[in-house]
């Protein structure tokens, strides 16, 4: 077998990161961090244009670069879209974070098959085009990096919530066997898997489940977008397939 | 978009053949790519490739049937 060509060890000058999702919570996090770290930062989102808009003005007034960008990740078509007005004004996608996500929870016996499907659509199918979209610049380029944020509730039970967490379990499934295809063109591809994290999603969430925590706190966005960059960075260059769990402790 | 002749899709397929790993005097159209180590994602790049310079996308059915050099050369000369 000859040697194949050495993978750049740092990130190109001109890529940028995409976090879809970002007009609040997780997403807007995500999309801090990785500013944070460098990263010029497409902000993308489906509806809510005043929350982008303030992801990228808390991202500029901080110093860092970032750009707005909508579209309905459950279509089909919004991945060329998305991608071709983010390469036309920051560079090509180099890092990419699956955040965008729906939950529309229910008792299995009393699922729709809209609410399952359009769970599946936006969480999973969303995930997969945006990544496919990404991988070809990312081989290209000998460096890539994608994180999909799945849930603990991909890994374990949660009653009322069987569609989402078989989309949640399917970005785990979907990271695993992307990430050993694209490995050896320094492309990386891993998930986070929040547990309870307060935001608008888990608002509702009653406050006695808190104490199942060990860490007796609900996890902060921020929390979730360490990690999130911390797997996007060049030090992580080596961890790729797997899932990083960030729950203080509930599923320990 | 490039003027489509066997020549310089035989160039762009050696230039991306060599960025995979392969050796370049190994390189002819009749060397089988098994022969040079290159597989199904050094092909998925090659259909990259091929579409940022020719325009010329290349299907997953399409890909299967190569087996040599000359093979991806014929395949994108005749879709261009």
């Amino acid at each position: 077998m000859s040697p194949k060509p050495a993978t750049p060890a740092t990130r190109p000058d001109d890529g940028c990161a995409l976090v879809t999702g970002a007009s609040k919570g997780i997403g807007a996090a995500c999309a801090q961090a990785l500013a944070a770290g460098g990263w010029s930062v497409g902000v993308h989102y489906g509806n809510d244009a005043d929350g982008a808009q303030a992801t990228v003005e808390a991202i500029t007034e901080a110093g860092g670069r970032a750009f707005a960008v909508s579209g309905d990740v459950a279509d089909p078509d919004s991945a060329d879209a998305i991608f071709g007005a983010l390469e036309a004004e920051l560079g090509p996608v180099l890092a990419l974070v699956n955040n965008a996500g729906i939950t529309d929870d229910g008792l299995a016996m009393q699922l729709s098959d809209e609410a399952f499907d359009r769970v599946l659509a936006v969480n999973l199918s969303g995930a997969f085009r945006l990544t496919r979209r990404a991988l070809g610049p990312m081989v290209r380029k000998r460096y890539g990096r994608v994180v999909n944020v799945a849930s603990i509730v991909g890994l374990r039970a949660n009653a009322g919530q069987a569609n989402y967490a078989a989309s949640k379990a399917g970005l785990i499934g979907m990271t695993k066997t992307i990430a050993a295809e694209v490995a050896r063109r320094g492309v990386t591809v891993n998930a986070v898997a929040p547990g309870f994290i307060a935001t608008d999603m888990t608002a509702d969430i009653p406050a006695e489940q808190l104490g199942a925590i060990p860490a007796r706190r609900p996890g902060t966005p921020e929390d979730v977008a360490a990690c999130v960059a911390f797997l996007a960075s060049d030090a992580a260059a080596y961890v790729t397939g797997t899932t990083l769990t960030v729950d203080g402790g509930l599923s320990a | 978009m490039s003027t489509v002749t066997t020549e310089a899709v035989q160039k762009t397929v050696t230039d991306a053949l060599v960025s995979f790993g392969a050796e370049e005097s190994e390189i002819t159209k009749d060397t089988e790519l098994t022969t040079l180590d290159i597989d199904s994602l050094d092909l998925a790049e090659m259909s990259q490739i091929v579409d940022d310079e020719y325009g010329v996308s290349l299907k997953s059915a399409d890909v299967t049937t190569i087996k040599t050099v000359g093979d991806i050369i014929e395949l994108v000369v005749s879709k261009a």
